[in-house]
């Protein structure tokens, strides 16, 4: 990336982590001055949290035999991260069938890890009795911003979270979806916060377009950008495509995060976007678990992505 | 009526070579790489549509009306989920879950 000859910049680093994961840092949309903070003071100031996604519990074909085998070497990991996130966000699919077993079986294997955990529901989640007993087992925590809507925020060491569901109430032929009434609990919930406080969402669809023919994308997701724009720092994290992904917008970083299951192909890569199978000894290559780190005085947070193999 | 036992005829045989929920009179629809097929079904009223999954992940059913006509069980791999059409009509329907894969059975 370049400079632009404006007073805001985008700077990308890449960097090699543990020998086995890509770091990505960006840096973008704050004022100059406020980059110069000293090292010592940033990482005193610094939170980091992780993210899961699309653990699939129930699933067992070619592609992964073992799927609560990979969801548990995902938890195993996460407690050697190397800032030590004590939360977590999982960004759905959490279950393949909405079974209770497989909902047993995931919070079983993911309660094991002590961690401060924030769900959001994935459509494989929401299957039986309009997504009650996924909203009842797993969010019972939050406070939900819309009556069996699913969705929630909470503030954390000063950074606003805001859990989404984009998987109910899907039209023919449309993408993902958020409805009129989690759009106006948002704005709501946004209203009179200051710019300058960061922001993350989390949802199970990428709330942009990444391939419509697949589906990979929010029919309604515009609007929750716009409401979202005047905010110095927006980073929207999501599952559901089973790959890493970034895109940055202006001051909104967005990040698709791999599955602890299964690979999907790329954009447009397959006949469709169905589980791809790879070989035993590679799969651990292609699932994977992320940390995010918010850093004083950076817009941007650094989002690190590990493979289930590193 | 001889056209009709002809085809009759021709479903019995084919039926000894579909899944056992499969039966002559019945009408298939295969769900195959996030698609049906055949995309569009016309079949006379009375007709028995079975659908069975072919993929390796979930779909789901449920007619485009508002509220839907029909909504079919979650269907796993292999899954079959049969609806009986009995009044004419055309009837759209998508998957739940993966909703860019439509499908419509016109009932003569
Ligand atoms: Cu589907």
């Amino acid at each position: 990336m370049t400079n632009r000859p404006t007073s805001r910049r985008t700077v990308l680093e890449c960097m090699a982590w543990a020998g086995a994961a890509a770091v990505w840092s960006f840096s973008g949309g704050v004022p100059r001055a406020r980059l110069l903070g000293s090292p010592a003071h940033a990482e005193e100031a610094s939170f980091s949290f992780a993210q899961i996604s699309d653990s699939h519990i129930g699933f067992a074909k070619d592609a992964n035999m073992d799927v609560p085998g990979t969801l548990q070497a995902a938890i195993t990991q996460l407690g050697q991260l190397p800032h030590h996130p004590s939360m977590v966000l999982h960004t759905g699919d959490v279950s393949h069938l909405s079974k209770p077993a497989q909902f047993d079986t995931a919070a079983q294997i993911i309660g094991a890890g002590k961690f401060d955990i924030h769900y959001v529901p994935g459509e494989h989640d929401m299957l039986e009795d309009n997504g009650r007993p996924f909203i009842e087992r797993f969010q019972a925590r939050e406070k939900p911003g819309v009556a069996g809507g699913a969705c929630y925020s909470f503030d954390q060491n000063g950074v606003h979270f805001i859990g989404l569901n984009n998987v109910t109430d899907l039209k023919a032929g449309g993408l993902g979806m958020i409805g009129e009434a989690q759009l106006k609990w948002l704005a709501g919930d946004l209203a009179g916060r200051a710019d300058s406080q960061p922001i993350v969402v989390f949802a199970h669809i990428p709330l942009w377009t990444v391939y419509a023919p697949w589906g990979w994308g929010t029919e309604d997701g515009e609007r929750a950008l716009a409401l979202l724009r005047r905010f110095g720092s927006v980073t929207v994290l999501n599952g559901h495509i089973h790959q890493v992904l970034q895109k940055v917008e202006g001051n909104v970083a967005f990040y698709s995060a791999r599955s602890t299951a299964f690979p999907q192909p790329a954009p447009g890569a397959a006949p469709s976007p169905g589980p791809m199978k790879v070989d035993a000894g590679k799969l651990r290559g292609v699932l994977g678990i992320r940390e995010v780190t918010v850093i004083a005085g950076q817009a941007a947070l650094a989002v690190a992505d590990a493979t289930l193999a590193g | 009526m001889r056209a009709r036992l002809a085809r009759r005829t021709v479903l019995a045989a084919a039926a000894l070579l579909l899944p056992r929920a499969v039966r002559a009179g019945d009408a298939a629809v295969a769900i195959k790489d996030f698609a049906f097929d055949p995309a569009t079904l016309t079949v006379p009223a009375g007709t028995k549509v079975v659908w069975t999954n072919r993929d390796d992940t979930p779909h789901k059913l449920a007619s485009n009306a508002q509220p839907p006509l029909f909504v079919s069980d979650a269907l796993d791999s292999d899954d079959a989920w049969p609806m009986v059409f009995d009044k004419p009509g055309t009837y759209g329907y998508f998957c739940t879950l993966h909703p860019h894969m439509q499908g419509a059975v016109i009932v003569t």
